[in-house]
């Protein structure tokens, strides 16, 4: 078995039955080159949950990897424990297409399936499980287009191809459909990166409303969102997570020498 | 005028140039040799070419029906039975093969193209047919004869023989280009089905092969153009008999097979105006297809390139 | 749950359609390769390779007209389409530009597409109608015109991934641009070339549509280029339809020696590609 670091064992049993996930030596490669070294952490629920980090820390992969899309790379492959309320979702027995109907993402450049109109989109997660009347699908698409704040811009364009709309619209768009699906978590990889500031914004807004009814991790490079938005956040360094704890413990008064130099930005 | 000093750079340009202008003139002149020669027919039979289903040199009358019915059921019924086994290979060697079969396999698949047209006449006459005649073609009138396509005799050389050798031949192209069009298609795509619940199946079905539709349409039309302008494998296994049947066992009759087939035997110029004249109904077709799926397929390239 | 079980079957379905789809294609082209090993082995012997043909009923003979004709036909075709192909990829990656390369472009796409027999056709009425008989030259302008687009193709792709700083390096060093372009950009692009020539002879070796009235056929040797002329292709045709067993016998020789000369030339060009 993978040894265990124990401060974070601490901090995992802190969240008692509100962690959503609990991470245990998790590693993770690409082909030879190890992404993940023994990463051990927890992830509470109904909270924001920030990873932070310089370019190719391994950020990206550890939000894939609680998602089993990491394993969909060709070459790709990881080991240790995930538990997910209460299960391991590496389990031989468990399926990945129902842990990612429950744990949903955001990617970081926008990807709505162009071949498919905005509410086509909306949908394309829920007509898989064959709900397929009519009324009922109107008022899902209204719903999630709501929630994720889209709705007004697009009500007229519901039947236009869903690459047509604003990069900033596209984002929304992929939440919603996101949404849409009622997953427990949502992932969110860098989802801003590639917006402009007043569309990160809202998508910002949006995330603070989403959290009293998911469990979101969001990574991100830049500090002041993470500061902004989360209430814990874990700072990746090389593949190894350096330091985990409150958003406001990592900014204001870090325990590690590393974690203090990148969030006063003296490298990253 | 200026004086143009006439050196070594501006005469190596013209030169290519030059060889670049009778391309061009060779292509057009295709067009106009095949308009010029096929006039004497066209004077004699009008439109009435095309609707007509006699073809009786001995009588000096000549009608294209049968031919372009032969060649559109024939290249059809190939495309019907070559799609989803293309469609099929390009998954396989795109999403589920693991990574050292997949050059091997394709290469493999690929050298299908390679084989002479008349070497898949020669299996096809005397391999597949007594294959289809004895087997497949009893089993499918015992099982299905109640539709119109599988009625009659079964006599191994005919319109489901001839279609069933063009689908092989086409099969490589409709594959390679679908398996160019699916690797094509960003990972973020394939990401984005798999994280909202898509089965594997349902990601590629629902999601990557719209994504590229353009270009899957581009490699089956492709692939339809070579299906019509197959010549020397039809001609060997489709029966060359001028007839409109629906049945797919009886003998048929293609536009290049009747060309193949009765060229040398002309023996009047309207004879030869006739065979020309349909000649230049199978170019202009698949002129126009081809112009259509280069038309798609460079579309979908440029479509790439402005979403970076 | 029903219904998942049921799109994960579909799933399993589907995947296992697309591994069949692939099988097939494989055992389909080994059927072929080694159907025609087996039945052509039998016929190869040393005088399929020096005898000329004997008429039905004979026993003996060879097909060594043909295989010369064919290999004749080949190099005509050559002479004209690959200079002229490989120029004409230089006008159009050099200087292409504006509507004639356009045009240009797309004329020799659409003659990729054009289907061989009638390019037959069209080599009959300019070169055998006027010369009054069938002839090596008609055949050989039939296959330049199906060898000329893809060649031009070819070496114009190849031509334009030549990074522009070798074309600027070497005008730099006052090296006038028609030398630039033969001594540096086409001698980079030489090996992609040759594959690119390689693969348009595999393709033309195995026509047998475009020369059915054009080269004709002939059961003597000649070298003349205004006789008809022998070649694999159509004297395995016009063996293959013929009632006489042991024509066909020599059709599955015939068979065996062109799959083996195209798939060859094919399989090096490829490699050899692969390898630069």
């Amino acid at each position: 078995m993978q040894e265990i670091n124990k401060e974070f064992r601490v901090r995992s049993s802190e969240f008692g039955d509100k962690a959503k996930f609990i991470i245990e030596g998790l590693n993770a490669w690409f082909g030879r080159n190890q992404a993940l070294k023994n990463i051990n952490m927890s992830v509470k629920q109904n909270e924001v949950t920030a990873i932070i980090g310089p370019s190719g820390c391994g950020k990206s992969t550890f939000v894939r990897c609680l998602n089993r899309l990491h394993e969909e790379i060709i070459g790709a492959r990881c080991e240790g424990r995930v538990i997910f309320d209460g299960k391991d979702i590496y389990d031989p027995d468990v399926d990945p297409v129902l842990i990612r109907r429950r744990i949903g993402m955001v990617f970081q450049k926008p990807n709505p399936f162009p071949a498919m109109t905005v509410y086509e989109n909306v949908v394309a997660g829920l007509i898989l499980e064959g709900r397929k009347k009519k009324s009922e699908l109107d008022e899902v698409v209204e719903k999630f287009l709501r929630l994720a704040a889209l709705w007004d811009e697009v009500k007229d364009k519901l039947h236009q191809s869903g690459a047509r709309l604003s990069s900033g619209q596209q984002q929304r768009l992929c939440i919603a459909r996101t949404l849409a699906v009622e997953p427990d978590v949502i992932l969110f990889d860098e989802p801003t990166s590639a917006l402009d500031p007043i569309s990160t914004a809202k998508i910002e807004e949006l995330m603070q409303g989403l959290k009293k009814d998911y469990t979101i991790v969001i990574v991100t490079h830049n500090m002041q969102q993470a500061a902004r938005v989360s209430g814990y956040t874990g700072f990746f360094l090389l593949g190894e997570l350096i330091e985990f704890d409150r958003t406001n413990k990592i900014f204001t008064n870090p325990a590690n020498r590393l974690t203090e130099e990148y969030v006063t930005g003296r490298f990253g | 005028m200026k004086n143009v000093k006439l050196n070594k750079d501006t005469a190596f340009k013209w030169l290519t140039a030059f060889l670049a202008f009778i391309l061009l003139l060779l292509g057009i002149g295709i067009l106009l040799k095949l308009i010029i020669s096929s006039r004497l027919s066209f004077d004699a039979f009008g439109l009435k070419f095309l609707f007509s289903r006699e073809w009786d040199p001995v009588q000096r009358l000549f009608g294209a029906l049968p031919f372009v019915w032969g060649t559109f059921v024939s290249a059809t019924l190939a495309l019907i039975i070559a799609l989803p086994i293309s469609i099929g290979i390009a998954v396989f060697l795109s999403e589920l093969a693991p990574i050292w079969m997949r050059k091997p396999v394709s290469f493999i698949i690929e050298l299908l193209a390679a084989i002479p047209s008349v070497i898949y006449g020669l299996w096809g006459l005397f391999v597949l047919a007594p294959v289809m005649q004895q087997w497949v073609e009893p089993l499918l009138g015992k099982y299905l004869g109640f539709l119109p396509f599988f009625k009659g005799y079964p006599l191994g050389v005919g319109m489901l023989t001839g279609g069933v050798i063009i689908a092989i031949m086409i099969i490589p192209t409709i594959s390679s280009i679908s398996r160019e069009v699916l690797s094509a298609v960003p990972a973020h795509q394939k990401e984005a089905a798999l994280s909202i619940g898509m089965t594997r199946w349902e990601a590629i079905w629902k999601v990557m092969l719209p994504y590229g539709r353009s270009g899957i349409v581009g490699a089956i039309i492709l692939g339809y153009g070579r299906a019509l302008g197959e010549t020397m494998a039809v001609t060997m296994v489709i029966g060359n008999t001028p007839n409109i049947s629906l049945s797919l066992f009886d003998p048929a009759y293609t536009i290049a097979s009747v060309i193949a087939n009765e060229f040398t035997e002309a023996t009047y110029e309207l004879y030869i105006s006739s065979l020309i004249e349909i000649g230049l109904i199978l170019f202009v077709i698949t002129f126009i297809l081809n112009a259509v799926a280069r038309f798609l397929l460079w579309r979908m390239k440029r479509f790439e390139e402005v979403r970076g | 749950m029903n219904r998942y079980t049921r799109r994960k079957i579909t799933e399993k379905i589907m995947f296992f359609l697309s591994v069949m789809s692939a099988f097939i294609g494989i055992v389909v082209l080994f059927l072929i390769l080694g159907y025609v090993i087996y039945k052509g082995a039998g016929g190869l012997n040393i005088d399929f390779f020096t005898k000329l043909p004997t008429p039905v009923g004979v026993p003996g003979g060879g097909m060594v007209n043909a295989l010369i004709g064919s290999f004749y036909l080949i190099g005509l075709a050559s002479l004209f389409s690959i200079p002229a192909g490989i120029l004409i990829g230089v006008y159009l990656s050099e200087f292409g530009r504006g509507p004639f390369a356009s045009a240009v472009r797309f004329v020799s796409e659409t003659l990729t597409g054009v289907p061989a027999i009638v390019t037959g056709i069209f080599a009959y009425s300019v070169i055998v109608i006027p010369m009054g008989r069938f002839s090596a030259l008609a055949g050989a302008f039939a296959l330049s015109l199906l060898m000329l687009p893809i060649i031009t193709k070819s070496t114009e792709e190849l031509l334009k991934m030549v990074p522009e700083t070798l074309r600027e390096a070497s005008l730099a060093l006052g090296i006038p641009r028609w030398k630039t372009i033969i001594r540096v950009v086409l001698s980079t692009a030489k090996s992609g070339i040759i594959t690119g020539i390689m693969l348009a002879i595999a393709r033309v070796g195995g026509e047998a549509a475009p020369l059915l009235f054009t080269a004709f056929g002939n059961s003597y040797m000649t070298w003349r280029p205004d006789q008809p002329v022998a070649s694999l292709p159509v004297q395995l045709y016009v063996y293959a339809i013929s009632p006489y067993e042991d024509w066909h016998q020599k059709a599955w020789a015939s068979a065996l020696v062109l799959m083996g000369i195209v798939l060859i030339t094919n399989i090096v060009a490829r490699i050899y590609a692969r390898d630069k």
